[in-house]
């Protein structure tokens, strides 16, 4: 029965099932038998970590929705309903939270692991664009949520992201009323933030987990030297320098799970705010569409893009500054997606690649990080200078990998992995 | 890897240190949620002297009873004054929107959520820094609060403050050092110029038990969050262990 | 890669140590949201006791007031109510002495009821949830010798002025007292006698 091809168990329970559904065949394609380098450092758990938080998600969000009432009348005290009346809604709702940033925070390292071991290269350009996808629905997801509480940043947040719409020439202020569904933000914007949030964008995020993974298990896990393990097998075909994911990875995981976890329960009982970070203060008051909160900052894993959007003061080409600088955040999004043809190196690994290599990762991620505090900060003219440079620098990085990238002695990859 | 976990703590510093620094006011406190005879003493005086004015929309009076160990008898003889409250009900207010609108000019704002977007300390020096202002509708302003259309109804408390010049300790924006007290002559100082029924410290202290208590209502969970979290972090701890000998044990094989 | 050398023992301890502290942690992360679908502060808010003043409920009549969403009946009996009730024939009740617990302690003496003039039932058909119809009068004539009662219109089951449930009806128990005490001219339906 079933196809002869695949791995099946002997006889019993399992065979029956084997030869209705390929278990086994799953289970070894995927783990037991999925080779993953013997290499990986403290980088490569993000990857997992990044599961945990999606699943932390989903289940906190499903519960959540259970007591949540979106409408302009009833979200805002629904939330404190969930806080103080629901048994337990406060640990959900801090569950939830507090995932949205370590969702970000775990992400941001995932892909920065990705960029120091040419992670993206070929023949791993699909897994990176699924995962800029994943990145960018995300991004999407968290802005929809982060309406729900319906809290002054809630609105004035969503206000600003919206009204960046409207800097589109001819089109933007139709765009941007047809997005609301209204005149300004309402009930009737939050009520469709809300289906997206909780019924479409999981959906989607969830199909592109699927397609990263198995375009990930096709081609075989790259590692921090940047070696084709897949090269160098024993007779058996088991590649030398790889080992079973499960159980040696399985097990290392969960160290590095449980050191996650404890780190976030940290979070989740003692500093929920984030030191207003997380949860920003004006979000404890009700959203009021007469009075603009004094300082409106985006949470802290958009500000880097919101110190792009910010930098922009001047006009270009005949460009406004204001849709200019959409275009340059959007950019700054959008040209990660090409990083796979940017790189012309010929090896993968950090390790090996020349200096100019080294200060150009090193260079972007400071700027990086610089523009993530400068995004939380009021502007000041001496900020808007170092915000300028910081999105210089920040696309520089790509605009210039092809050359330096070309131009720079590597060093021997070596053939088998090290350490 | 031990050297990339330090660049990565490096890289992450400016984060942590900058933290989220809270508007400038002269006092600060610390909320102490264990002390329920401190959270009590705050209830009681915000029914007294706040809850007229200002609701807690999201507090049951249940809630506070439980959390701050009072009996259900005692909180409904001697802190729920109107008839339409009962003791599984929120703390609102018998005002009406359009009467506050009417007689302070905007409704007196709902206070349970605060503490968590002004912070404590501005609440506590907000109770604090009333002083007399003939040229305020309510003959008094608040220097925390530039023009707040609220009386200070903790006056028969407080007494009445103004702003005068005086010898204080610590030195405030152009104030001078006086080299022969060791003081600083500053202008601007508020001091009780007409005593109330309580001496300054005394008065601090409702300041800080009103503070706490809004502290405890604007997080009630965080009692429960306390309790909690040494068991969890304790279990997630006791599994890591575990899960490192069980990484160790097989990563023997690995060479 | 080899396998000698390796600690069977040793492996399959920690294997199942691993596994049973991961089990404990899965129960642990489900109680907050198992307890989550609990009844709300508001739900218990609302459920909360309800008083109501009986001082001028007459001889004969019956009151109805409402707790957890529910009817409560509350009745008057007259010393002639009392005495039909208590002069059925007990071959014609299905649980005539209250034995299945539908009442609390308190309330189940044969009238099941604190004081004896004052019933306190849930409206509520043990059937299928609707409401039977107050028929107090022998005229009513639900059935043969008809000694006032409640009667069903849903699927015809009968029960006396006590709540007690007649035989060869659908309905299997007798109608539910809930709980209740009394404080001067009031009665509070949903707190207990004891409870005070």
């Amino acid at each position: 029965m079933g196809n002869p091809n695949k791995a099946k168990a002997e006889s019993g329970f399992m065979r029956w099932i084997d030869d209705r559904f390929p278990a086994t065949q799953m289970v070894q394609e995927h783990l037991t038998q999925y080779y993953a380098p013997k290499n990986f450092n403290f980088f490569y758990i993000f990857g997992v970590l990044a599961m945990v938080v999606l699943v932390n998600q989903i289940l906190t969000g499903v519960w959540l929705t259970m007591s949540y009432n979106p409408s302009a009348e009833g979200a805002f005290a629904s939330v404190e309903y969930i806080m103080r009346d629901v048994e337990f809604g406060w640990l959900i709702r801090y569950m939830h939270s507090t995932g949205a940033t370590a969702f970000f925070a775990v992400i941001y390292l995932h892909m920065f692991r990705a960029l120091m071991y040419g992670s993206y290269k070929a023949p791993r350009e699909l897994i990176w664009i699924f995962g800029m996808a994943i990145y960018l629905a995300l991004m999407a997801e968290a802005f929809m949520g982060y309406l729900l509480p319906w809290g002054q940043m809630s609105y004035w947040g969503a206000q600003v992201i919206i009204s960046l719409f409207s800097a589109i020439p001819v089109i933007g202020g139709d765009l941007t009323q047809w997005i609301r569904g209204d005149f300004l933000i309402s009930g009737i914007t939050l009520n469709r933030f809300f289906a997206l949030h909780v019924v479409a964008l999981p959906i989607v995020i969830l199909a592109l987990v699927v397609l990263h993974i198995i375009a990930l298990h096709e081609v075989g896990s790259n590692n921090p030297d940047g070696v084709n393990i897949k090269a160098k097998k024993d007779e058996t075909g088991k590649p030398l320098d790889g080992i079973p994911f499960h159980p040696y990875y399985t097990v290392k995981d969960l160290v590095g799970i449980a050191i996650f976890l404890f780190v976030f329960a940290v979070v989740i009982f003692y500093f929920p705010e984030g030191g207003g970070y997380f949860l920003e203060k004006p979000n404890f008051e009700p959203a009021n569409p007469l009075v603009t909160p004094d300082h409106i900052a985006p949470v802290w894993y958009f500000t880097p893009f919101y110190a792009i959007l910010r930098a922009i003061t001047f006009s270009l080409f005949g460009l406004d500054a204001k849709f200019l600088g959409v275009l340059f955040m959007g950019g700054a999004i959008a040209v990660l997606f090409v990083l796979p043809w940017l790189d012309r190196s010929p090896v993968l690994s950090i390790r090996y690649k020349g200096w100019m290599s080294k200060v150009a990762l090193a260079v972007f991620a400071i700027s990086f990080i610089i523009l993530g505090i400068l995004g939380a900060l009021p502007t000041t003219a001496a900020r808007t200078v170092v915000a300028q440079i910081c999105t210089a620098l920040y696309f520089a990085f790509f605009l210039l990998m092809p050359i330096y990238t070309k131009l720079e002695k590597t060093k021997p990859v070596p053939e088998r992995v090290t350490g | 890897m031990k050297k990339q976990l330090f660049v990565l703590l490096f890289a992450l510093m400016p984060f942590m240190a900058w933290g989220a620094g809270g508007e400038d006011v002269p006092h600060s406190m610390t909320p102490d949620l264990q002390d329920q005879d401190s959270l009590q003493r705050g209830m009681k005086l915000y029914v007294n002297y706040c809850m007229g004015c200002h609701s807690l929309e999201h507090q049951r009076f249940a809630r506070a009873a439980e959390d701050l160990g009072m009996p259900q008898d005692l909180v409904e003889d001697n802190l729920i004054f109107s008839s339409s409250l009962a003791f599984n009900d929120q703390m609102h207010n018998a005002m009406k929107n359009e009467d506050g609108e009417n007689w302070f000019g905007a409704p007196p704002p709902d206070l349970t959520l605060r503490s968590r977007v002004r912070g404590t300390d501005w609440i506590y020096s907000y109770l604090l820094s009333f002083y007399k202002d003939p040229s305020r509708p309510f003959g008094v302003n608040n220097s925390v609060f530039e023009l707040v259309a609220m009386p200070n109804v903790l006056e028969p408390l407080q007494g009445v403050q103004e702003k005068v010049c005086a010898a204080v300790d610590r030195p405030v924006e152009g104030a001078e050092l006086d080299p022969l007290t060791g003081k600083y002559q500053a202008c601007g100082v508020l001091q009780v110029t007409q005593p109330g029924s309580m001496e300054p410290a005394e008065f601090e202290e409702v300041a800080y038990d009103l503070t706490n208590f809004l502290a405890y209502v604007g997080e009630p969970s965080k009692l429960q969050a306390q309790a909690l979290a040494p068991k969890v972090l304790i279990f997630i701890f006791i599994f890591g262990v575990i899960a490192y000998l069980l990484k160790r044990e097989y990563w023997r094989d690995v060479h | 890669m080899a396998d000698n050398g390796v600690n069977k023992g040793r492996r399959r301890f920690l294997v199942g140590a691993t596994t049973v502290v991961g089990a404990v942690g899965a129960v642990g992360v489900a109680v907050p949201f198992v307890a989550s679908w609990q009844p709300s502060a508001r739900a218990r808010a609302a459920g909360a006791p309800v008083r109501a003043d009986i001082s001028k409920l007459e001889a004969g009549q019956r009151m109805t007031v409402e707790w957890r969403g529910r009817p409560i009946w509350v009745i008057n009996r007259t010393p002639e109510m009392l005495e039909r009730t208590l002069g059925i024939e007990s071959e014609r009740l299905a649980d005539p002495d209250s034995s299945v617990p539908q009442q609390p302690a308190y309330a189940s003496s044969e009238l099941r009821s604190i004081r004896p003039e004052i019933g306190v039932l849930i409206g509520i058909c043990t059937h299928l949830g609707c409401s039977p119809l107050y028929r107090p009068e022998p005229e009513a004539a639900v059935t043969d010798n008809w000694p006032g009662g409640f009667f069903c219109p849903c699927h015809g089951s009968y029960f006396d002025l006590a709540g007690r449930v007649f035989v060869n009806v659908p309905a299997p128990t007798n109608l539910e007292v809930p709980p209740y005490r009394f404080e001067g001219d009031d009665i509070i339906v949903g707190e207990d006698e004891e409870a005070a």
